[in-house]
């Protein structure tokens, strides 16, 4: 591949506008595929789905097969799921148990942590052929870190830990975990899969968007508006109801009562916008009597309190994970190519929390993440439209300017919208693009000062 | 045929009868019939008033509770899962699908059928074309079917998709 020079990529990306081959271009995508898949850090998984040695889990980086593994150590290793011999994937199950790798080809076998145990007719290799050299192996991603049992990986030897790259983001999945009484989490109740033909990015962009549900939802808003409460659910379907109906909830609310904050490396989160006491923990209804009384047995009132009181909607890790930490969902955009994305979902279960909590989690997966939600299904169609729209080159820019000027430093070192609808979230998505598509070009990504809306409008 | 499912053509001495497999499959082509032609009020009228309709995103799931589903509903979400698909907003339907449904190789699954309810398992393969794509599904259904006031009524219906693991684009048409 030849690299895109620095200067043409940069020129992608204006104050308050993209171009709109940033999401249809060939060869944009391979090189987001090596500048940001091939260095930021990228979720693979959670420790709860590799709990005992000899776990493993089949996960990826951008189209990269990888394996997510718990060695005889109880140590964490992420490897490249390549034979060394003929290159041949050597775990095709998504995941399980094992005590060593083999790939089915000829039989080569590997350790958890992924160097040569054995393969078969050894002596019938050239005398510089060393079984040993740590090159012949299931290849180990240079870099596997974990924070509070999120674990990501990175395709670069070097760069920021992730700690560094995460930044104020922790404390997103730190209302995650607090949640849970015994202060864990569990991935459970299986994974939902969705696609849509367009490009990779609209996805993340469009989870902090307050502006869209109005529109894009106004079919589901209606009808479960229109809904009577008298007809029998089982309590999933009421769950749903309700969170519809949220969705329908007024511009003003939209921009006033939510909140959106962005952070360094591209990370954002919105908050939250339920204020129904039947979905959120907060509003001290009594279907939640038992799971409070569960945590100020574990953490006390106070800390009770102040966990239940912070109220994110979607936190956004850049590149492509999402997660709702009140609501105990996750989400993993796979890039597939520059018009195909695929998205897993998962639930997960607080430890120590009565089992209806989880069944609650289940009902909101279904309806905010399933393939056959009466929400999702029109996000994934106007990700689709997207992609049909840009093959018209009618307009070169796309618009990310919404709440501009308004646009305000943050107390930890981030920027956040004066209104929830801002754009700023896309826009410092972009910012991390740009840094990552344009780190080992000459020029700094950003030159001179931010400009004006007004004079955006002569240039 | 259609009008032999309603109430008033069931004679007295019938009602006492087990449902037999063709009356069953009858009632599967009849149903089928209503959601290729969109007639979604029709196909919400079969189903009884606590009702449930589940799509399992897993091979053998056991419960819609401690898992995902691409689709469960109770009856409550069923009726604004209806209503939705008549919204002139509704853009994942916008254009249309077009399907077209097979049933066939339909049992009774219970051991002594009652006259008053029994268990259907069919096998179904429906075709759906939208804007310029064409996406196939099949599967194994499974039909509660119990005798009512207005004919065969649907106490639940669970569809086994053979592909439910994998990555779909949006499911808006009930299968």
């Amino acid at each position: 591949m030849i690299p895109i020079s620095g200067e043409r990529v940069r020129a992608l990306v204006q104050p308050g506008r993209v171009h709109r081959s940033i999401y249809c271009d060939e060869d944009i995508f391979q090189m987001e595929l090596d500048r940001i898949f091939g260095s930021a850090w990228i979720y693979v998984g959670h420790e709860s789905q590799i709990k005992a040695p000899g776990d493993f889990l089949a996960t990826r980086i951008g189209r990269k097969p990888l394996l997510l593994v718990r060695d005889p150590d109880g140590k964490i290793q992420l490897l490249h799921n390549q034979c060394a011999h003929r290159g041949s994937m050597v775990v095709a199950s998504d995941g399980g148990h094992t005590s060593e790798f083999r790939c089915c080809y000829h039989g080569w076998t590997y350790h958890l942590d992924g160097r040569l145990k054995t393969a078969p007719l050894l002596h019938g290799y050239p005398s510089h052929f060393d079984p040993k050299n740590p090159d012949i192996a299931m290849r180990r991603v240079p870099r596997v870190a974990s924070y509070r049992g999120f674990v990501f990986g990175s395709l670069a030897e070097d760069g920021p830990s992730l700690e560094d790259f995460l930044g104020y983001m922790t404390t997103s999945f730190d209302d995650m975990v607090d949640r849970a009484p015994d202060g864990e989490l569990e991935v459970a109740g299986g994974t939902f899969k969705h696609s849509y033909k367009a490009n990779w990015k609209l996805y993340l962009e469009n989870l902090c968007d307050a502006a869209h549900p109005l529109f894009v939802h106004q079919s589901s808003i209606d009808a479960a508006r229109q809904q009577s409460d008298e007809v029998y659910s089982d309590g999933s379907g009421e769950i749903a109801i309700r969170q519809m109906r949220q969705n329908g909830a007024p511009y003003s609310f939209w921009e006033a009562n939510v909140g959106i904050w962005t952070y360094p490396n591209g990370h954002s989160f919105l908050g939250d916008y339920h204020d129904d006491a039947k979905l959120v923990a907060a509003l001290n209804d009594p279907v939640f009597r038992d799971y409070v009384a569960a945590m100020e047995v574990k953490k006390g009132k106070e800390e009770t309190k102040r966990t239940l009181d912070t109220r994110r909607w979607n936190s956004n890790v850049y590149p492509n994970l999402s997660f709702m930490s009140q609501f105990q969902q996750l989400r993993v955009v796979h890039p597939i190519s520059v018009n195909e994305t695929v998205v897993h979902t998962y639930v997960f279960r607080l430890r120590g929390a009565p089992a209806r909590m989880f069944q609650n989690a289940i009902s909101f997966a279904n309806i905010v993440n399933g393939t056959g939600s009466l929400v999702l299904t029109d996000d994934l169609e106007i990700y689709t439209r997207i992609g049909l729209g840009l093959a018209s080159a009618g307009s070169e820019w796309l618009e990310i300017g919404r709440g501009y000027d308004g646009d305000q430093p943050d107390a930890h070192g981030g920027r956040r919208g004066r209104n929830s609808t801002s754009e700023v979230y896309i826009r410092n998505m972009f910012d991390a693009w740009l840094a990552l598509m344009t780190k080992d070009s000459a020029e700094p990504a950003h030159a001179g000062p931010r400009p004006t809306s007004a004079e955006l409008m002569s240039l | 045929m259609v009008s032999d499912l309603s109430s008033a053509s069931v004679r007295p001495e019938a009602r006492l009868q087990p449902l037999g497999v063709a009356e069953c499959e009858q009632f599967l082509i009849h149903e089928a019939r209503l959601l290729d032609e969109g007639r979604f009020d029709e196909w919400l009228a079969l189903f009884t008033a606590d009702a449930w309709y589940w799509v399992p995103s897993q091979p053998n799931q056991s419960s819609p509770h401690d898992t995902v589903s691409l689709i469960y509903d109770d009856r409550r979400l069923l009726e604004t899962r209806v209503r939705r698909l008549a919204s002139p907003r509704i853009y994942s339907q916008e254009p249309p699908s077009r399907t077209s449904r097979m049933i066939g190789n339909v049992t009774i699954e219970d051991a002594a059928p009652d006259e008053a309810a029994c268990t259907v398992r069919s096998k179904s393969q429906i075709v759906e074309f939208r804007r310029d794509s064409q996406r196939i599904f099949a599967g194994t259904c499974f039909h509660r079917l119990r005798r009512g006031e207005t004919g065969i009524q649907i106490a639940w219906k669970r569809v086994d998709l053979v592909n439910c693991a994998g990555a779909h684009e949006g499911l808006v048409v009930p299968f």
